[in-house]
């Protein structure tokens, strides 16, 4: 893989495009966790929680140890009683308590400021968002809309979140069905996504590259596979992409047959604008090649993994509202080439 | 407790009770034993209403609980010792952490707790029962019939599926279709109904039912802890007795409350629950930190250092501990204001809890700790709560917590809570109060390996789960891809889990082996200093024979300690022998001022609680002239229980009535 600034991020991947193909097993292998935030944070949204972390470990150590060492050098000490059977006096050892407690006192009151502060940073981007988007939960999937003045760049995709790099974006959390979390944990917190709410949430990445994100609230069966991932590009880049996804599919004859399948079986769910598939209750699959997973970020997107996807949903995935669809070979064969097609 | 007889005060009514001693075996001890056994055989089983039977009972019943829990616990942690494992289904796999979670956190954690404190209050305080005996029946009951009432959907496959914490509209009838959630909400309306009248019952104990002088600063820390949290219960419970109500009508009865639709609230769910949650939190911590602090100077051979500071730590904590619910809430989108508010709460509410931890160390410095298994396991758990409570610290942050909440770190930052500091002090609280509940000692080498090998295993296993946190691992996730980075800490968990197991097993073949062939115990084998260990082990059935006289809050070591020139008096005192009779006393100073007439064994605790459980199980079942015959029965019940009795109305034998008055 082409890591462009470090070798240890999953989150750092220089070339989007290269990486499009790179199944995410063979990516991550021998690499730190995607989702480890403690280490790893790329934006002022999530940054300032790294260092608090870290202080907060830092100081807690120190006064762990402390404390063990007192706690054992009690019991270990030697114990001088000129009366065995004396039982010392009630009110002794205040001292302990009062040094202790007022040692402890400064220490958090100092620890409380700086965690003020920090949330102060964090809270609210310093500029105007760049870009505006709203994410919903549905179970077990993520629909992102994205805003524009210009009502033709509006549009719909999910799972799939492309920013453009150095810009806090704006993203509006809402949910179809049950409470769900947006959680990108590198560039940010988590937030609730609350049936009848509109929460926000702002991220910025301030280094290209994919990051994963995951829901964190349990919001039923498939709760461990309701992934995401945020692709933060350079401006020129994203704006590619953009106009890419705006546009309407560019559906060629020769997979009309497919095309068919689809309306036939898929669109009461599904939607690709440009054709006559409108459903609502699944993820918009207008530009689905250009995604990198499927399945809620459970697989890559490989025309195999496709195939299995549609054939064998309820086995990869137990509980998702996506049905394993009964089809013959030829009717697998033509809907694979009709959604190959949906670049 | 009151009645008419005190408004119209006449002195001549007064009767007082004759003070002297009943040693065992004289004609009074007999007499004694006679008026508070309860029957043989199946109808004393039923009907009693002896605190230390039901003590036991709740320790018991507890402990099973705890067993089914682990059990859930170690299913759980097969399933995630490795990476897309299938050894459950995504369902199995939420009912059994739902599971898991209300079995510890409602089934177990507290009524261990009120275990403890049934058995042992009235022999730490001087007292001959509880306040209110049949209540206490009625609360052990009631606690029975709701945990097999959470339980009897489990075996079909119907358990509760939605997390303990059962958020709507997750929870609401559209998400969650099955008999599931009704059992759950029905179950902790019940259950409920036991920790009320429970908590009720310790508050009036305490107030009301100690020993002539044992005044308000002389009671021992578990008394404060147990109360605290019993004051706290009282205001905590009907909030999520409320929340689940609301949320049973929303499933049965078309109403709206968190129906989004029709302008319902899933936050409000959450502040209710949470509202409740927090303070229960403290409400199952405080007694066992009550536990430490009174068991722990035994074995340093002094006193508790800074009695009173750890006192009013033990209520500060409490309080503060209704002013932090929003931390379980900083993710839902509040203002950062408040959020900052309940932060800052967050982070102070640590400073009670230091106050015991250096009172803790000061009393190891000072004395001159014996190493015994209880004092292994309430110095382990001095460590495991700094650790659980330094990662509270964390959890408090609110930037920081954005990002570790629902993640293992709250799992790990938890279960050093629940686990340390109320597992591991009710094990060495076990191990401290087996001879006096059973007259035999338990087994040193057995004990000393319990618990090196619980603390080794407990460390082993949710130490790792900070790490998980760390590395981005959510809850509540059935599975994990192994590209994750999950892999090894979570292994690591599994086998810690395992080896935590195998200490609780020690622990247990430990009881049964003592409990048979244990070396027959002393009156006081720890030489401690506390009114429980002034009987025989085990305590006789009517605990003192006579009522003793408290001038210290160290009874048993007045000789070798200097706390003044009172002397508190044994072994001579009130006999109070006209049937059940106690003494009660002023809330505050202890003084004497009134002869209390205590009921005699009934059924109608049992009935009531059974009649209760079968009228919620009509409301599952939608049997509406069931439910209607079950709230006829219980009004029964209740109206036996009420039905007015010479016995218990104070007496002089044929001439004159003095102020006692019936209760219970």
């Amino acid at each position: 893989m082409n890591s462009s600034k470090s070798g240890f991020s999953y989150g750092i991947a220089g070339n989007y495009a290269a990486l499009a193909a790179v199944p995410v097993p063979a990516m991550a292998e021998n690499e730190v966790a995607p989702l480890n935030y403690f280490l790893h944070s790329y934006g002022p949204a999530s940054m300032p929680t790294m260092h608090l972390g870290w202080v907060f470990v830092a100081i807690l150590v120190v006064i762990f140890i402390i404390i063990s060492l007192l706690l054992i050098w009690a019991v270990l000490h030697k114990h001088f009683a000129e009366d065995p059977r004396s039982m010392g006096r009630e009110d002794q050892g205040m001292l302990w308590i009062y040094i202790g407690t007022g040692i402890s006192t400064c220490i958090l009151f100092a620890m409380a400021i700086y965690m003020l502060v920090t949330l102060n940073k964090v809270a609210k981007p310093t500029r105007a968002p760049a870009l505006t988007m709203t994410v919903t939960g549905y179970d077990w999937w993520w629909k992102v809309e994205y805003e524009d003045n210009d009502p033709s760049r509006r549009f719909v995709t999910a799972n799939e979140i492309h920013i453009p790099v150095g810009q806090p974006v704006l993203v509006k959390l809402k949910s179809a069905d049950v409470i769900h979390a947006f959680w990108v944990p590198m560039l940010a917190g988590k937030t609730q996504m609350i049936p009848g709410l509109t929460n926000q949430q702002w991220i910025e990445a301030d280094v290209e590259g994919v990051y994963l994100g995951q829901c964190t609230q349990y919001c039923g069966v498939q709760h461990a596979h309701m992934g995401l991932e945020v692709v933060a590009q350079k401006e020129d880049e994203f704006r590619i992409w953009q106009d890419a996804q705006s546009k309407a599919a560019a559906t060629a004859t020769d997979v009309n047959t497919g095309q068919k399948i689809f309306l036939d079986q898929c669109a009461g769910c599904h939607a690709i604008r440009g054709t006559e598939a409108v459903g609502a209750h699944a993820p918009d699959l207008t530009h689905l090649k250009s995604r990198r997973l499927i399945a809620g970020g459970l697989l890559t997107n490989t025309p195999d993994h496709l195939v299995q996807w549609i054939t064998h949903a309820q086995e990869l995935k137990p509980g998702a509202r996506m049905p394993s669809m009964v089809l013959t070979a030829a009717e697998i064969s033509a809907l694979s080439a009709f959604l190959s097609t949906l670049n | 407790m009151t009645d008419a007889a005190q408004d119209t005060f006449d002195p001549s009514l007064i009767r007082v009770p004759e003070i002297g001693s009943a040693p065992i075996g004289s004609a009074a001890e007999i007499c004694l034993t006679e008026l508070w056994e309860s029957a043989p055989g199946w109808r004393g089983w039923l009907s009693t209403v002896d605190h230390k039977t039901i003590g036991m009972r709740y320790l018991v019943t507890a402990f099973i609980f705890l067993l089914m829990g682990g059990v859930e616990a170690l299913i759980m942690r097969l399933q995630l010792a490795r990476p897309d494992q299938t050894l459950l289904t995504p369902e199995q796999y939420s009912q059994l952490f739902t599971m898991h979670g209300i079995t510890m956190i409602f089934l177990y954690s507290l009524p261990i707790l009120s275990g403890f404190s049934n058995y042992l209050w009235p022999l730490m305080l001087g007292s001959r029962d509880m306040a209110f005996p049949r209540l206490n029946a009625l609360s052990y009951w009631i606690f029975l019939f709701a945990g097999i009432f959470l339980y009897a959907s489990f075996p079909l496959g119907e358990a509760p599926n939605a997390g303990w914490f059962n958020y709507v509209p997750f929870a609401g009838l559209e998400y969650n279709t099955g008999p599931n959630i009704d059992v759950y909400a029905l179950g902790m309306v019940l259950l409920g109904i036991s920790t009320t009248v429970g908590a009720i019952n310790f508050i009036v104990t305490l107030f009301r039912m100690r020993a002539p002088g044992m005044s308000i600063g002389r009671v021992p820390i578990l008394v404060w802890g147990t109360l605290t949290a019993a004051v706290a219960n009282v205001f905590a419970v009907p909030s999520v007795s409320l929340a689940f109500f609301l949320l049973w009508l929303d499933r049965q009865m078309g109403t709206h409350f968190f129906d989004v639709l029709n302008g319902g609230k899933p936050l409000l769910w959450q502040h209710l629950f949470w509202m409740f949650g927090h303070p229960w939190v403290y409400a199952i911590v405080l007694p066992a930190m009550g536990i430490v602090s009174d068991a722990l100077p035994t074995f340093c051979r002094r006193p508790l250092v800074g009695y009173s500071a750890v006192a009013l730590s033990t209520m500060a904590t409490m309080l503060l501990g209704f002013g932090v619910w929003i931390h379980h809430m900083f993710a839902t989108g509040l203002p950062a204001l408040a959020m900052s508010f309940f932060g800052a709460t967050s982070l102070v509410i640590s400073i009670p809890s230091g106050v015991a931890v250096f009172a803790w160390i000061a009393t190891i410095w000072l004395g001159r700790p014996v190493f015994n298994t209880p004092f292994l396991f309430f110095a382990g758990f001095v460590i495991l709560f700094v650790i659980g409570g330094l990662s509270g610290v964390m959890t408090a942050a609110v930037p920081l917590d954005l990002q570790l909440n629902e993640t293992y770190f709250i799992v790990a930052h938890l279960h050093y809570v629940l686990l340390g500091i109320n597992v591991f002090p009710v094990v060495g609280g076990i191990y401290y109060w087996f001879p006096k509940f059973f007259g035999r000692m338990m087994n040193e080498t057995l004990g000393k390996w319990s618990f090196w090998v619980m603390f080794i295993g407990f460390n082993l296993g949710f130490f790792p789960m900070h790490v998980a946190g760390l590395l981005g691992m959510p809850r509540r996730i059935y599975t994990y891809a192994p590209h994750m980075g999950w892999s090894t800490v979570n292994m690591v968990t599994s086998v810690g889990s395992f080896v935590f197991a195998a200490g609780i097993l020690i622990f247990m073949v430990n009881m049964l082996v003592s409990l048979k062939r244990g070396v027959p115990a002393t009156s006081n084998p720890w030489d401690a200093p506390t009114l429980e260990w002034a009987m025989p082990s085990p305590p006789p059935v009517y605990n003192f024979a006579v009522i003793p006289f408290i001038a210290s809050r160290h009874p048993l070591w007045e000789d070798r300690l200097d706390e003044g020139a009172g002397r508190s008096s044994l072994d001579q005192g009130y006999l109070l022998m006209d049937g059940r009779e106690m003494i009660g006393t002023t809330p505050l100073d202890a003084i004497p001022d009134v002869i209390l007439k205590m009921p005699e064994d009934s059924y109608t605790p049992f009935f009531l609680g059974l009649f209760s459980a079968l009228g919620f199980v009509g409301l599952l079942l939608h049997w509406q002239d069931f439910t209607v015959l079950m709230v006829l029965a219980c009004s029964l019940s209740l109206m036996v229980w009420m039905w007015p009795r010479k016995a218990l109305v104070q007496r002089v034998p044929d001439i004159k009535y003095d102020k006692g008055v019936a209760h219970g």
